[in-house]
């Protein structure tokens, strides 16, 4: 099992290393800026959310108005939306449909069941930490969170691209033997 | 000869651009018609540009990787057959049945790419998209028929020439109703749009295709809206020409009068895409084979009528 902190600490120094390598050249910025103003993103509603997602795609609070799309295929998006609660068998879809996503992508759990398993933290079927098995770039804490909360968490993911700081794709890669390794701990066998 | 290679260059690069503005003009109405804000105008070129400076781009085969080529070269051919606005790259006798097969090109090579990627959302969207081209070929073929029969001629050149008294849409109104629906099917607006349905097959045939190949296939389908739109006006609106006096400046005023009906039948069949569900694809099927038929059948024999006496 890896601490997650460590992963976490030990990423600034690779984040901060490839910004100043691949990201800076001279098309950087303008490549940045439209990935952050074209988003696709792919939700996998799992437990709660789903009912959110449905004013914000629409007229109440139209997130096209920021070129995001929902997307119907991993292939073709940028973003992966995962809310509610995540149990054995959906993280392994989760997984599945993360890594067949192109770079760069991005991940955005949302409610407090993939931060700490809220109120299902004892349960034998969910897992409560889900940034052990994924990389994930933005959390959005609440029971569950309003629109205006996923639209917020947009914003900070625009901004966190515009300056490199949405690196969980190449975490993903640095760090993939321990990401394997917590994976395959808790699908032992079956996977 | 040098004017000519010049056209060849500056046409596909102005055609695929105007498509993309096109594209996002029309995201806009959609947009307004739902009582949405929508994106900005710009916002497709945006989507081109992420899509060509995504870091990976996943392939399977080379059949696949050929797919989007295939409908890119597909739909640059088909342009080179059809007279825009004043601008003729080729023309022969007989070309408006070569434009007929020649449009069929694209999706033909779409399908055999998407179906290279092995996914059964690709295979469905597959056959659903041939359905469609079979049910709504039957009765545009037969509306063009009685253009062919009207003019005595299969010569798209000559059929914009014979239209600067009167357009085709005027004397022959039924066969231009039935083009314009079969339209809606080529463009790939709703109610005709199962091959690509994102809730039921995740976007069909493209469903392997993201990143560059996307970006491709954007590009493609804006070249494919001025072809199937261009030919459409060619056929009826009398080949968008306005002026017919010769001189530099008219044939400017007649290219943009060009664009702007490109634009007023792409925004035809949004409107319609917006405030429409979407039919079966055996509800689409019967629905081609049986109103637009029985139509196009009164219009044929209108034509022949009127052409005889
Ligand atoms: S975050 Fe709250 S509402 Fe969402 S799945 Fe967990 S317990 Fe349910």
């Amino acid at each position: 099992m890896v601490d997650d902190e460590k992963i976490v600490s030990e990423d600034m120094g690779v984040q901060v290393e490839k910004n100043e390598n691949m990201e800076m050249r001279s098309f950087g910025t303008v490549k940045r800026w439209a990935t952050k103003r074209s988003l696709w993103m792919v939700h996998y509603c799992t437990g709660c959310g789903g009912i959110e997602l449905a004013p914000l795609m629409t007229s109440r609070y139209d997130m096209e108005r920021f070129g995001m799309h929902p997307m119907v295929t991993p292939r073709q998006s940028d973003v992966l939306l995962i809310t509610g609660y995540v149990n054995i068998k959906t993280l392994k879809r989760i997984i599945r449909t993360y890594e067949q996503m192109p770079d760069p992508k991005y991940v955005i759990a949302f409610g407090s069941c993939p931060i700490n398993g809220g109120p299902y933290w004892d349960s034998y079927a969910t897992i409560n930490h889900l940034d052990k098995y994924i990389p994930i770039d933005l959390y959005i804490a609440g029971c569950m969170p309003r629109p205006q909360s996923i639209v917020r968490a947009f914003e900070d993911l625009m901004d966190m691209i515009q300056d490199g700081t949405a690196d969980g794709y190449m975490r993903y890669k640095k760090y993939y033997e321990p990401y394997k390794a917590n994976q395959e701990k808790i699908f032992r066998k079956w996977w | 000869m040098i004017a000519e290679i010049l056209v060849l260059i500056f046409m596909p690069v102005f055609v695929s651009f105007m498509g993309l503005l096109f594209m996002g003009i029309q995201r806009k109405i959609t947009a307004r018609v739902q009582n949405r804000i929508g994106p900005p105008f710009y916002q497709q070129f945006i989507d081109v540009m992420k899509l060509f400076s995504k870091r990976e781009n996943i392939g399977h085969n080379w059949v696949f990787d050929i797919g989007p080529i295939f409908a890119i070269v597909g739909m640059l051919t088909t342009m080179l057959f059809i007279p825009m606005g004043g601008f003729r790259l080729l023309s022969m006798d007989g070309d408006l049945i070569v434009v007929m097969y020649l449009l069929v090109i694209s999706g033909l090579g779409m399908a055999l790419g998407a179906g290279a990627s092995g996914n059964p959302n690709a295979g469905i969207g597959v056959m659903r998209g041939l359905t469609l081209m079979m049910a709504y070929e039957m009765p545009f073929v037969i509306s063009v028929l009685a253009v062919m029969v009207y003019y005595h001629t299969t010569s798209l050149a000559e059929i914009v020439g014979m239209q600067s008294g009167m357009w085709a849409l005027i004397i022959l109104p039924l066969s231009a109703l039935v083009a314009d629906m079969a339209l809606q099917a080529q463009f790939g607006k709703k109610p005709f749009d199962q091959p690509i349905a994102p809730a039921e097959v995740a976007t069909g045939p493209i469903v392997e295709y993201g990143g560059k190949y996307l970006g491709m296939l954007m590009v493609a389908h804006s070249i494919g809206m001025f072809v199937e739109a261009g030919l459409f006006i060619d056929i009826f609106l009398g080949g968008g020409l306005l002026f017919h006096q010769p001189g530099i400046i008219w044939q400017v005023f007649n290219f943009l009068f060009w664009v702007l009906l490109v634009f007023a039948l792409y925004t035809l069949a949004v409107l319609v895409n917006a405030i429409m569900p979407r039919y079966r694809i055996d509800q689409a099927f019967v629905f081609y084979w049986k109103w637009p038929t029985i139509i196009a059948i009164i219009g044929l024999a209108y034509a022949l009528g009127v052409s005889v006496w």
